[in-house]
């Protein structure tokens, strides 16, 4: 990661889990954050800066895609599951 | 302990049934009381919603897919087959480009895809479609006892026609005998269906070489692999002599009730028979307009999604754990890791299809299983969505 972009990518990171711990839905929960994680953690390696500006455009449609989706899950939200 | 054969559900099961099976007086009886043990409920408000394991039925869709296909829902619902406006013109577009990308899943050529609204249509489509279309010198079928019951009952209507159709037998792991197979095939043979992945039991046939032993005899070969998507890596190039393919998109985080199918385009079919009468879209083969937002975004999301996180979720230890744990649980055949999409717990129970009924498994008998493990058994299917750990 260029040092330039870093905060940067910490702070999308940070507020894709945080978007992501908020879905309703126990499956949609675990799986927005493992997958948020893994994605992060593929890409920890990455330097190239016109890849990095690119990852990160990415990440902030995820980041806009998953806060949509967030409050879809509120408006129909169901009962909580056993393992919750 | 209980011996494999009489496991603890089947006893919770069928309470008042320590008999074999056969020597049951009242079957109809013993139905009607398992009918009543399992009764229906709605969850209370306050109640806790139970696991879901029945991803072989249908999965939960996926954030992305529903957050590409709402557009569709609420601004873009043009007919996609509507050639003279704006709004037909977008919806077209999506359709199209969920069709490249549907074909660049699995290595085939856009103008191969066909959408229809599901498997078991899809299977109809393609069996009797090829089947009527050569029956003037072709009249045999060969297709598995553990088909999918669309399949079998496809070849039923078309024993009543006058065609002849083999029901091969499977060997005691569920695999088809491909000399059997070999020595089956006539010269009037038309087609050969054998699906890619069984819906109640798993196994995953040989489908490369049966399409070898197809091609190399001039039959064709028609495959339904509506378990197989997004669970294994579908390459229709590859898999050489595959005319037709099933694929489900309501299996792997899509919405319900649309799929493709994919026509070899060497068979036109434009008229035939297998037409659905209508209005002629799909290249005639499926008449009726393809929903742009429900079927295609989705699928043209979907598969970009799957190549990127299809590969190995699928092998997690959870068949190991469960027989480690778990006490009187039988794993019926083959080495759980070669197993690719369902895992079972003791045996399978019903599929989606059938389970209204309660008469034990056709393809669990096909393998020569127990009846009363027949009767206790339990399919278990995971997901993306379901599995714990790091992996996709």
């Amino acid at each position: 990661m260029a040092a330039s972009t870093r905060p940067q990518v910490i702070s999308l990171y940070r507020m894709m889990l945080k978007e992501s711990s908020k879905f309703p839905s126990y499956n949609y929960r675990t799986y927005a954050l493992r997958r948020v994680r893994d994605a992060f953690r593929a890409n920890r390696k990455v330097e190239d800066p016109k890849v990095v500006e690119k990852l990160l455009v990415e990440g902030g449609q995820m980041l806009a895609l998953i806060q949509r989706q967030v409050s879809i899950g509120k408006m129909y939200e169901a009962q909580r599951m056993v393992v919750e | 302990m209980l011996s494999p054969g009489k496991t603890v559900s089947s006893r919770l099961l069928r309470p008042a049934l320590w008999l074999p099976f056969r020597l049951c007086p009242a079957r109809t009886a013993v139905s009607f009381m398992q009918k009543e043990l399992i009764k229906k409920r709605e969850l209370e408000k306050d109640e806790l919603r139970p696991l879901y394991m029945d991803f072989q039925a249908t999965t939960p869709m996926d954030p992305r897919v529903l957050d590409a296909m709402l557009p569709y829902q609420v601004n873009y619902y043009g007919n996609p087959h509507s050639r003279t406006h704006a709004y037909g013109w977008e919806s077209e577009t999506a359709m199209e480009t969920a069709r490249k990308q549907v074909a660049s899943l699995i290595g085939a050529d856009p103008r191969e895809i066909i959408f229809t609204s599901g498997a078991t249509e899809s299977n109809n489509m393609a069996i009797k479609g090829v089947a009527r279309f050569y029956q003037a010198k072709k009249r045999h079928v060969i297709t598995t006892q553990t088909e999918h019951k669309c399949v079998l009952d496809s070849c039923r209507i078309l024993e009543a026609e006058g065609f002849t159709v083999t029901y091969l037998p499977v060997q005691k792991n569920g695999l088809l005998d491909l000399k059997l197979l070999e020595a089956s095939i006539r010269p009037e043979t038309s087609l050969v269906s054998v699906m890619t992945i069984n819906n109640e039991i798993g196994v995953k046939q040989p489908i490369k070489e049966i399409g070898q032993i197809c091609r190399s005899k001039g039959v064709f070969f028609h495959t339904d692999a509506a378990q197989a998507v997004g669970k294994i890596p579908i390459s229709v190039s590859e898999w050489k002599g595959l005319s037709y393919v099933p694929l489900v998109g309501q299996r792997s985080t899509d919405p319900k009730a649309w799929v493709l199918c994919m026509c070899n385009a060497d068979l036109d079919f434009f008229g035939s028979p297998a037409a659905e009468p209508g209005g002629g879209q799909e290249r005639g083969l499926r008449s009726g307009t393809v929903p742009p937002p429900a079927g295609c975004w989705g699928w043209e999301l979907h598969g970009a999604m799957i190549i990127r996180e299809c590969p190995c979720w699928t092998n997690r230890l959870w068949p190991k754990k469960i027989m480690d744990e778990i006490p009187d649980v039988v794993m019926n055949f083959g080495d759980p890791k070669k197993r690719k999409t369902l895992m079972r717990v003791c045996l399978y129970g019903f599929s989606a299809c059938t389970s209204a009924s309660l008469e034990p498994s056709y393809v669990l008998r096909a393998i020569g299983a127990d009846e009363d493990l027949a009767h206790s058994s339990i399919r278990k299917g995971i997901d993306l969505k379901s599995i714990k750990g790091t992996q996709h």
